[in-house]
């Protein structure tokens, strides 16, 4: 028996030890949404706290397991007339002592804890650039109210400048989450959060929805590219004007489609600067062709993929409201040929 | 009395068969019949936990579809909670705490059965949505307002609300039930300072019952109404709160999370001194400690709404609070280290789940302190980080200890051994399973993996820890295919049990394996905190030896059995149909449940034409 258990035991040391090493492998900044890559000062103080205490319970881990390995070695039956042990009901001092230890360490680690609730809940006071991000089933539309400019799915901040986001929601439950700059804030209906952020570098940030929000949820991406002041408020720019006007026959036909009453795209989604298309349940596509990524975050924006969604957005994301809802899809209307497709691409495309 | 008895269905008198187990209010059947069925439905949680894990085993899979992949999220986390680990609970209770406290039954036998059988119904209620148009969807914490109808037109919302109303009365006849016993039927002798560790656990996790499901109840209800009468108290285009279904929620989500691992703690509680030959260390305090645990309990619910958006006071409050239920916890812990500590420690199949219980509960223990740092919580709350801490408390933690019990228990109510052999095996691959399932967790959800997600992209970085998971998941089913062979061969050809196979300290050791019916041929007086171990090492003088069935149990007055409860419990299956489906078919439930109740009030405990035995 006791072979058994030594040699089970070495098979559970060589176990773990593969474990952790993968895992350490396997934990690597260079994955998109990790918080270990602390990119902002918001990460970064979580972070530092998740170190102390992930420190602190180490040593609380490896003292349990080493008293518990010690006492298991030591004090196994040898024998089963082995006489009875003392009897020792409890030890006064020590009792107290390994309560109150704990208090004093948990009184310790409350304070750097409490410093990272309030760092986070209140922007510094020179943050100038406000977004006011929605969330929808299963998209996010972000408003730059004071620059009326109105995008969905990537967000445009800023290098170096912290950011206030407002957030909200008009359906369900969701929550913003980009894990290298901050940690999350659900977006609520009916109840206005926010929060603030702030990036050391310029570059494409992951952001993903974190509470679940129907059938698409694991679909509700986003991204947050920081680029140097200048080039933000050139995008800026660029953002504030009107749709182009499609020159491109191909892409005209497109435009027709999609403020026709075969297709209705003009009910849902806007284009700035058209007298039709105003709706607001959709994402706005005034500068689509400009984004670099489409469906929330999950295809790249390119000719291909935008077909792809267009012949059967059902297949990108499961359950979204245009499949549901339009009847170009839902089977009420007359579904979008070949032809017509490739006509909405062009259109798209050039939406500059 | 005979003319106030209802006469129509003759009273059941089977002694064996089907019938007398459908009738039975004999606790030690009721606690075999919700062991087996509720190890029946972790089964089944566990499937579906493996179907889940099997599409999260690389990216892009598409093992199951969006939608199916919700439902079975939602079910694995309510089937697990509600019918797994709580009845696997209240199997214990039923079985052991009578014996424990020297008493024949529960104070109210048929209330008792009642329980059993509204539990099942509550079972079939939730699991007929799979068949009947779509399981829930919205999780197993149902936040408003994706449960509400403009989300979620379909029935399974319907069946949640409805079958966690029908769970919520067998929880709450149960609580009740376990008070009054655990106050009323000790034995003469048994004072609260001598009460086996079990039992007052089961009585903390009683009181935490009675006072959390009324919360849920009330929820549950409010979301009823939105649902079907259009109300809004959650609903937001009228103006309602979703945030208030939040609240309502925790207050009674988090006591439940101590109603899931109270038990486990007692039950290792029991475990750890047998296996070790010495009393519990510091039982007052490991008693104060469980004591403080439930009442902490309630001050803690915001900790899971730290993203919420309550503002850095109401966090920071949360926080401390939160911070503090380490405390108890820790003194639990470091108590259990004091028993075995010096002992003659004794490594039988219980004793390695309850020692691995301490190793992974403290891993589940730290994790939820990270947790409770409200500001570094915002990285990891709703993500993988958080299923391994739950993993860690409920899995490797209650589920664990629940191992332990039914190892440490299996003489006693089978009258037959488990096989070692196998036992050890079972605990080898559980143990080692659930680190390769849960260790990894903590990584990628730091990593930034969000919970509840169908699908990720092979460029998160989460592709090689997400296989490790899902070929832990599978070893953790491979080892209870060893479990179940086990029970079932040893149930059935096991080695003979004696009365007392573990040198065991508490009163249960001390009659024949199985129990008679009657439990005690006389009703034992203590005189000592484990009193059976102090009669046997000959520490009490005036102590008698209860052990051994003398023959006379036939002369003790027993309850005979009931259709009754069933009845009622039927009545309420019907019923939460009707309410799902038809209002008149809910009348009609409501009818039979009405007439069950009318017939139990007037049923006398024994038939006065029957040969009345004299008393003891």
């Amino acid at each position: 028996m006791s072979k058994f258990r030594h040699r089970s035991l070495h098979l559970l040391g060589v176990l773990l030890t593969g474990l952790l090493f993968t895992l350490l492998a396997a934990c690597s900044k260079a994955n998109p949404q990790s918080t270990f890559d602390t990119l902002g000062p918001v990460s970064r103080n979580q972070a530092t706290i998740l170190y102390v205490i992930a420190g602190v319970g180490t040593f609380v881990f490896i003292l349990v397991f080493g008293i518990l390995a010690y006492t298991v070695i030591r004090y196994r039956r040898r024998s089963p007339d082995d006489p009875d042990p003392p009897q020792i009901h409890g030890n006064d001092k020590l009792e107290v002592a390994w309560t109150i230890a704990p208090a004093i360490v948990l009184i310790a680690v409350a304070v750097p804890t409490l410093q990272g609730i309030f760092y986070a809940a209140n922007p510094p006071t020179e943050a100038r650039l406000t977004v006011e991000a929605t969330g929808h089933q299963w998209w996010f539309e972000f408003k730059y109210p004071e620059l009326g400019v109105v995008t969905a799915n990537e967000m445009h901040i800023p290098e170096d400048e912290a950011v206030i986001v407002e957030l909200r929601s008009v359906d369900v439950n969701h929550s913003f989450w980009v894990p290298k700059l901050a940690g999350k804030v659900d977006m609520i209906p009916n109840n206005e959060n926010r929060l603030w952020l702030q990036a050391d570098e310029s570059g494409m940030y992951y952001g993903q929805c974190a509470e679940f929000c129907g059938e698409s949820h694991a679909k509700m991406r986003f991204r947050v590219v920081v680029e140097p002041r200048a080039e933000f408020d050139a995008w800026v720019a660029r953002q504030q004007a009107a749709a182009a006007v499609p020159g491109d026959p191909l892409a005209k036909e497109g435009h027709d489609l999609f403020m026709s009453n075969q297709a209705r795209c003009f009910a849902c989604h806007t284009i700035a600067g058209t007298q039709k298309a105003r709706g607001t349940v959709g994402p706005n596509l005034t500068h689509f062709a400009s984004r670099q990524h489409l469906a929330a975050g999950n295809l790249e924006n390119t000719q291909e993929n935008l077909r792809m969604w267009l012949e059967d957005p059902d297949a990108v994301k499961p359950g979204n409201l245009m499949s549901r809802d339009a009847a170009v899809y839902n089977g009420q209307g007359e579904p979008l040929t070949e032809p017509q497709i490739s006509a909405l691409v062009a259109f798209l495309r050039s939406l500059e | 009395m005979t003319t106030l008895s209802f006469p129509i269905i003759r009273r059941p008198m089977h002694p064996t068969g089907v019938w007398s187990w459908i009738t039975t209010i004999d606790h030690k059947r009721i606690g075999i019949l919700y062991g087996v069925t509720a190890f029946a439905l972790f089964i089944l949680g566990g499937i579906e936990a493996l179907l889940i894990r099997t599409q999260l085993i690389g990216p892009d899979r598409d093992f199951v579809s969006a939608e199916v992949f919700n439902q079975l999220f939602t079910m694995h986390g309510t089937t697990m909670i509600f019918l797994a680990i709580m009845p696997l609970g209240a199997a214990f209770f039923n079985f052991v705490i009578p014996l424990q406290i020297g008493a024949r039954d529960v104070a109210f036998p048929r209330l008792n059965a009642f329980s059993y059988w509204t539990f099942l119904a509550g079972a079939i209620i939730l699991n007929a949505s799979w068949f009947l148009g779509g399981a829930p969807n919205a999780g197993w914490f149902g936040y408003a307002p994706i449960t509400g109808q403009a989300f979620n037109p379909g029935h399974g919302i319907d069946f949640w609300i409805i079958g966690l109303q029908v769970l919520g009365i067998a929880s709450l006849a149960a609580a009740f039930n376990f008070i009054v016993t655990i106050i009323n039927m000790r034995a003469p002798g048994m004072t609260w300072m001598r009460l086996p560790l079990f039992t007052w656990m089961t009585f903390i996790t009683a009181i935490l019952l009675v006072l959390a499901f009324p919360v849920i109840t009330v929820a549950l209800i409010e979301l009823m109404f939105d649902r079907k009468f259009g109300t809004n108290f959650f609903f937001t285009p009228a103006g309602g709160n979703p945030v208030l279904w939040q609240h309502l929620f925790w207050v009674f989500g988090h006591p439940e999370v101590y109603i899931l691992i109270l038990p486990a703690m007692g039950i290792v509680s029991e475990v750890l001194p047998t296996f070790s030959k010495k009393p519990l260390f510091g039982y007052p305090t490991v008693v104060l400690a469980g004591a403080l645990i439930g009442f902490m309990g309630w001050m803690v619910w915001s900790h899971h709404m730290f993203t919420v958006g309550l503002g850095p006071i109401a966090n920071s409050v949360f926080t401390i609070t939160t911070m503090a239920i380490a405390v108890p916890t820790g003194i639990k812990i470091f108590n259990w280290l004091g028993t075995i500590w010096k002992g003659s420690l004794d490594f039988r199949t219980p004793m390695l789940f309850a020692l691995g219980f301490i190793v992974l509960f403290t891993i589940g223990g730290i994790s939820g302190v990270m947790h409770s740092m409200a500001s570094s919580d915002a990285q990891q709350q709703d993500t993988y980080f958080i299923i391994a801490h739950i993993h860690y408390v409920l899995f490797s933690g209650a589920i664990m200890a629940i191992m332990a019990g039914i190892y440490y228990w299996f003489p006693k109510f089978s009258g037959r051994m488990y096989d070692e052999r196998m036992g050890k095996m079972h605990f080898v691959l559980m143990f080692i399973g659930q680190n390769l399932a849960f260790f990894p967790m903590h990584f990628y959800g730091l990593d930034g993996m969000p919970r509840r997600i169908y699908t990720y992209d092979a460029d998160m970085g989460w592709t090689a820890l997400n296989a490790l998971s899902t070929s832990g998941a599978y070893l953790i089913a491979f080892s209870f295919f060893i479990f179940i062979f086990n029970m079932v061969k040893s149930w059935r050809k096991g080695e003979k049990a004696a009365n007392d196979p573990w040198d065991g300290r508490t009163l249960e050791w001390s009659i024949p394996s199985p129990p008679p019916e009657h439990n005690f041929d006389e009703i034992p007086t203590v005189h000592d905190r484990d009193d059976w171990w102090a009669r046997k090492r000959g520490g009490v003088k005036h102590g008698v030896p209860v052990s051994g069935g003398s023959g006379e149990g036939h002369a003790i007055h027993m309850p005979q059995p009931s259709f009754w409860p069933i009845v009622v419990s039927i009545g309420l299956l019907v019923g939460a149909f009707g309410l799902i489906y038809n209002v008149a078919v809910a009348g009609i439930g409501g009818g039979i449940a009405m007439v069950g109740i009318y017939a139990w009030a007037f049923e006398p405990v024994n038939e006065p034409d029957e040969k009345q035995p004299a008393h003891h």
